[in-house]
């Protein structure tokens, strides 16, 4: 399966780094090595959810608690998410590091994903949730550590997209 | 059995506890009795109050988390029961009232009618379902004295519990509460940043295992 495990650990690693400690997330293709990382990470607690806006009051609840936390989810997980976003996140101005598998996009073969990603930036900004995209591994560490640093100062979800050419490697 | 009575024999118990609770006439009947920094009212997004108490416990597995929820919330996370069960925080309770009505969204009105009921008005058994769901200990209970007795062995217990208690649909009193949701949003971390006392911490503090890791076999995606 073509889905990069060298840039897997390199996100896992920028996540762990800005001081992650409580993942919680529910599996998509791109995702499966970032997933298992944390489950055999004896410092890291993964939860596994039931559906995406559970991550959202998690992420809040260890948030009061005093750790930080990351959600890990794909297009359609952010948009089933956005109530919870809205409710919790954004009313109650809480940080919510949210790391999307940016699906739908150029390249994409799979056609159910192909509207989900359509909808996602102008769902970000709609909310006016700040976001970035990471496309190169050499970004990856600095863009998490400033998407951390903003959420930390404003109290508000971000969004990092993991992009295609990050996540996937097409076989040669 | 009364809401405001249940909140009542369990207030003095709180003291130590992390303690959030749903929107409505939880939160206002909870407020009366008299607010405390280390109570978190969440006033929207109905059904994540657990979730949110399972994000505390998991990141403090040393303090009490008490969760004060509803039927209408519940049911719109039911999922949220298999996650708590699957995480099973040992530090965690659920006491879950249930009125058989969404009566803080407008589905109850004054003198106890229910216009718009829940489905556990017809059935649908909120101590069984989260059983089912993987809970250790779960329990349904209608009078005040099972009540105060069960939410009690909860919090003394040393495993993650659900009380579902059967109360009227009345409404509160008053729903005003002289704390804005964010000067709450902001004094409750820093209650939580106070360690808990002896009083009511756990007895045997205990990290929360995680899941067995599980071996993923090869995946064949239809990218491939």
């Amino acid at each position: 399966m073509p889905v990069s495990v060298a840039n897997s650990q390199v996100v896992y690693d920028a996540m762990k780094g800005v001081g992650v400690t409580l993942v919680s997330a529910l599996p998509e293709t791109w995702l499966v090595h970032l997933i298992r990382m944390a489950d055999e990470d004896p410092q890291m607690t993964l939860v596994r959810l039931a559906k995406e806006e559970e991550g959202v009051g998690i992420s809040a609840g260890a948030h009061f608690a005093g750790a930080r936390s990351a959600m890990l989810m794909q297009n359609h997980g952010f948009l089933q998410a956005i109530n919870g976003i809205v409710g919790v996140s954004l009313l109650y101005k809480i940080p919510l590091l949210m790391l999307i598998t940016d699906r739908g996009g150029f390249g994409e073969k799979d056609p159910w994903q192909t509207e989900g990603g359509k909808y996602t930036r102008p769902v970000l900004d709609a909310l006016h949730v700040a976001h970035d995209d990471l496309t190169r591994p050499e970004d990856v560490e600095p863009k998490m550590a400033k998407a951390m640093t903003l959420a930390q100062s404003s109290l508000s979800p971000v969004a990092l997209l993991l992009n295609r050419d990050l996540m996937w490697e097409e076989p040669r | 059995m009364k809401r405001l009575d249940c909140l009542r024999a369990v207030y003095p118990e709180l003291e130590d506890c992390a303690v959030v609770t749903i929107m409505g006439a939880v939160a206002a009947e909870l407020y009366s009795l008299g607010h405390r920094a280390n109570f978190f009212y969440l006033e929207h997004a109905m059904g994540l109050a657990s979730s949110v108490g399972l994000g505390i416990a998991l990141a403090q597995p040393e303090r009490k988390v008490v969760v004060i929820d509803g039927d209408g919330s519940v049911l719109m996370n039911l999922g949220g029961l298999t996650t708590l069960a699957r995480s099973r925080p040992k530090n965690l309770v659920h006491v879950i009232f249930d009125n058989e009505t969404l009566l803080s969204v407008g589905g109850g009105a004054p003198g106890g009618y229910k216009w718009f009921t829940t489905a556990t008005s017809t059935g649908a058994d909120l101590a069984g379902i989260a059983m089912a769901a993987g809970f250790p200990q779960a329990k349904t209970v209608r009078e005040l004295g099972d009540f105060e007795r069960a939410a009690l062995d909860a919090l003394d217990s040393n495993e993650l519990s659900c009380v579902v208690a059967k109360v009227e649909a009345e409404m509160p009193k008053s729903f005003l509460m002289d704390v804005h949701m964010l000067e709450n949003r902001f004094e409750f971390p820093r209650a939580l940043q106070q360690p808990p006392s002896n009083q009511r911490a756990l007895r045997r503090p205990t990290r929360i295992a995680k899941e067995q890791p599980t071996t993923i076999p090869a995946m064949k995606s239809l990218e491939e």
